[in-house]
């Protein structure tokens, strides 16, 4: 199933160039898609079904390939405790739901140009 | 740099479209089964748990995209819900009724969207959101679960807050707790995490799932679930006992260690260990590869695709011209023998075989593509069941059986109506009160069963109920009221033809209206829309005891049955669902009534057209003596259609006329009749509209010249 967030953020981004975008159905999915490669960000909602975003982060983090990856959680409005966690366990930025598109896209930008100075200059 | 997303392209608009009301499929299934668990007094965090991230899912979703109501009553919504997970609020009669309204309002908020017709927000949103706040808890800081009970920080820091609120409130109510460590190899891991779960819950509650993060394989993950259970760890493991796992108990008492990792200690219990370490990890030396190859490999586990049933459409119009492309090709293999070139005749008649063949396949394929079970449509129908039954007081049962039974998209579409009013009329009219039940002897809950299942290229409907029956006499003196059957005529009535007059517009089998299911307007409407489908649909009544309606529908509208016919030496096709019989006759049996003819069918009138006429066309011989009269019928309405020839019966696929013919009266479109013709598919309807309509207007109009 292809999510509207994906037709979205791809149609927006892919007038900055050619960028890549993997959407995983599941934590499951994005562990399973994880190993395939190195990415320059990862995406992901605290609240999945079973592996939760925490758990993502967590797994990212211990990983020698992914641990410097950025890692942007998203989260509900409600739950501080959630956001903590994630800022301990090392996410790189936080959207809290609901956020429109251009806060997405801004927060997409800003991880890209900040990892891409770390590795190019 | 700054990149709007504004304008969202179509098929954006559209993917959102779909997952909205995808997610809002789902949120309503969760809250029915929530509903059926609550009032049998129990509850199921895992589906308020669902609940909440369908709505989650869909706040992001519409605040990206821009649909300012569903985001609104999403965000409240989720409050709710949250509140709900975490234990802060219970889960009331008022609060279900509540998240029921929140999912009928997003159905209508949706369709709202869509439109894009609404400047601002609609009453019924802020009023749905105003009741949603009230349910919500107070604001305030959330209750720490006492900490009297330990839990090992490592894990801690890995689960959300609604997983701690699970796992404190196990521990509280005195469950163990367990890990399980299971090595999933990737390919199968949906099949093999589907079963552990199927096997998990019964014996407790799966908490969260985490990676262990021991990657000696790309091609297998292995993961340890959290599981509570009442159990104790022997019972447990002899329970999966031939699942490839290792359970553990998770102590109480926190241990030194921060990462997470499971001990080896004495409580742990190894099943099959030999085959968890050479059964399904693989070498290392893979992960170099995996990573060598980016592009080539990157396929996300989804295998579904959402499609455009116009698409379908299309294809399938494909179909029907291959299927006239193969009947030249057979027509060219015939001429080739006739002119002595036998080989490549043969040839030919040989690739000829092949297409048609593989046609036949593709045409198949494309048919399986557009079916979708029948349990989309009766999801919304248990809603409707539950909000009825609650404005009247009734307590009913919804039976579903046959919800996997497959049918053409578009009918499941055109059925919601239709199905969705007869079982109000069930409701209202068929069940009777709780007292009422009670003193003839039925139990005070009234039952409506709704069975769907296949029968050869049909699909049978039954909607049932254990109600009072249709009052045959009161149905029988409003139509004889209403003119619609003269007094003499109604003596002879059967049962079945006075149940047959529910279906006249007008008559209704309740004496007075009301705001359910109104006055009689329904029936009617509901026949003629199953018509519309090609279906049809039976009644059938005990006095006292429950009414039975059966719709049978086509499983495809892309393909109908026909009746191939001939007139003045053309080959024409008329879709069976619109036929009643055919009889043969002959010129003697006609009788002119009003300068139209007729003819006399078992006591009834039958105006008859002559489709040589009808369609202007030319005839080279006379007709022949006998003839048939092609009954085709509308609604009541009724028109003998009289041809030279009835020539037997096909299933075609209906191609469109071209633009330029689009205005001809009376044809539906073409289709290859497959000897090797192409035919006209006749549009019975709009002949009986036409030539019905003008003899009525031929009849007022002589009427009051005389008069």
């Amino acid at each position: 199933m292809r999510s509207f967030v994906r037709t979205a953020l791809e149609s927006a981004l892919h007038r900055l160039g050619p960028f890549e975008i993997l959407e995983a159905t599941s934590g499951f999915d994005a562990l399973r898609l994880l190993p395939r490669g190195h990415w320059d960000l990862v995406i992901s909602d605290i609240n999945m079904p079973d592996i939760n975003g925490l758990e993502l982060l967590s797994f990212v983090r211990r990983s020698d390939v992914h641990r410097a990856t950025p890692v942007v959680l998203i989260s509900t409005q409600s739950s501080d405790k959630d956001r903590q966690r994630g800022l301990t366990l090392g996410a790189n930025a936080y959207l809290v739901k609901p956020f429109t598109s251009q806060q997405l896209l801004d927060e997409v930008l800003n991880m890209l140009e900040k990892a891409g100075a770390g590795h190019h200059d | 740099m700054r990149v709007t997303m504004t304008d969202p392209s179509d098929k954006a608009r559209e993917d959102f479209f779909s997952e909205a009301q995808e997610i809002i499929e789902t949120l309503s299934r969760n809250l029915l089964a929530l509903d059926e668990v609550h009032r049998q007094n129990g509850t199921d965090p895992s589906l308020i748990n669902e609940a909440f991230r369908a709505v989650h899912t869909l706040k992001g979703l519409s605040s990206l995209f821009g649909a300012t109501m569903i985001g609104a009553l999403s965000h409240h919504l989720e409050d709710v819900l949250d509140d709900l997970r975490l234990g802060r609020i219970p889960l009331t009669d008022h609060i279900l009724d509540v998240l029921f309204k929140a999912v009928e309002g997003f159905g209508r908020a949706l369709a709202m969207e869509r439109d894009s017709t609404q400047e601002r927000t609609p009453s019924f949103i802020e009023g749905l959101v105003a009741q949603i706040r009230k349910v919500a808890a107070a604001p305030g800081p959330s209750v720490e679960t006492s900490s009297e009970y330990d839990i090992e920080p490592g894990l801690l820091a890995v689960l959300t807050e609604y997983e701690e609120h699970r796992l404190r409130t196990n521990i509280q109510d005195g469950l163990k707790l367990f890990r399980l460590r299971v090595r999933f190899d990737l390919v199968t891991i949906d099949k093999g995490l589907e079963e552990i779960k199927e096997r998990v819950k019964k014996i407790g509650e799966i908490i969260t799932y985490l990676p262990t993060g021991e990657t000696s394989s790309v091609d297998s993950i292995e993961l340890d679930l959290l599981v509570a259970s009442t159990r104790d760890l022997n019972s447990l493991s002899a329970e999966l006992a031939n699942v490839d796992l290792v359970i553990e108990e998770v102590p109480r008492r926190p241990r030194r260690s921060q990462t997470g990792k499971p001990k080896v200690g004495p409580d742990k219990i190894s099943l099959q260990p030999d085959v968890v370490a050479a059964g399904s990890i693989a070498p290392a030396q893979q992960v170099a590869g995996g990573l060598s190859d980016l592009t080539g490999s990157l396929r996300s586990v989804s295998q579904t695709v959402r499609v455009d049933i116009r698409k379908l459409d299309h294809l399938m119009n494909i179909v029907g011209e291959l299927a006239i492309v193969r009947g030249a090709l057979a027509r060219l293999a015939d001429r080739l023998r006739g002119e002595g070139q036998r080989q490549s005749a043969t040839d030919l008649l040989r690739l000829h075989r092949n297409f048609d063949r593989r046609l036949a396949e593709m045409q198949d394929g494309i048919l399986e593509v557009r079916m979708v079970p029948l349990g989309q449509v009766f999801e919304r129908l248990g809603r409707v069941v539950r909000q009825i039954s609650r404005d009247l007081g009734k307590e009913i049962r919804l039976v579903i059986t046959g919800a996997e039974t497959e049918i053409d998209k578009l009918i499941v579409e055109e059925l919601s109506d239709p199905l969705m009013h007869m079982i109000r009329n069930a409701i209202d009219h068929g069940i009777e009160s709780a007292e009422r039940r009670l003193t003839v002897g039925k139990p005070a809950m009234g039952t409506i069963a709704l069975n769907a299942f296949q029968k050869g290229n049909h699909v049978m409907l039954e909607i049932e109920d254990d109600g009072r029956g249709i009052d045959g006499q009161a149905v029988l003196r409003r139509a004889v009221q209403l003119g619609k059957v003269g007094g003499e005529e109604a003596k002879d009535f059967t049962r079945a033809d006075i149940l047959g007059l529910i279906f006249l517009p007008g008559v209704s089998t309740r004496e007075e209206a009301n705001d359910v299911s109104g006055r009689g307007v329904g029936m009617d409407v509901v026949k003629t829309n199953i018509s519309k489908l090609g279906g049809v649909i039976d009644v059938h009544s005990d006095d006292g005891i429950g009414t039975k309606m059966t719709i049978t529908l086509p499983i495809t509208l892309a393909i109908v049955s026909a009746l191939l016919i001939r007139v003045a030496d053309n080959t024409f096709a008329i879709p069976l669902a619109s036929v009643s019989e055919a009889i043969g006759f002959d010129d003697a049996g006609l009788r002119v009534v009003d300068g139209r003819e007729v003819m006399t069918l078992r006591g009834t009138t039958l105006p008859i057209a002559r489709l040589d006429r009808l369609l202007s066309l030319s005839r080279s011989t006379s007709p022949p003596r006998r003839q048939y009269a092609v009954v085709a019928a509308l609604g009541a309405r009724r028109l003998g259609l009289v041809v030279d020839q009835l020539v037997g019966q096909q299933d075609i696929i209906i191609k469109p006329l071209g633009k330029s013919l689009n205005d001809v009266r009376g044809f539906a479109g073409a289709t290859e009749l497959g000897d090797q013709h192409v035919g006209l598919v006749i549009d019975a309807a709009a002949l009986i509209d036409e030539v019905l309509s003008t003899t009525d207007a031929g009849a007022r109009a002589a009427r009051l010249t005389y008069g």
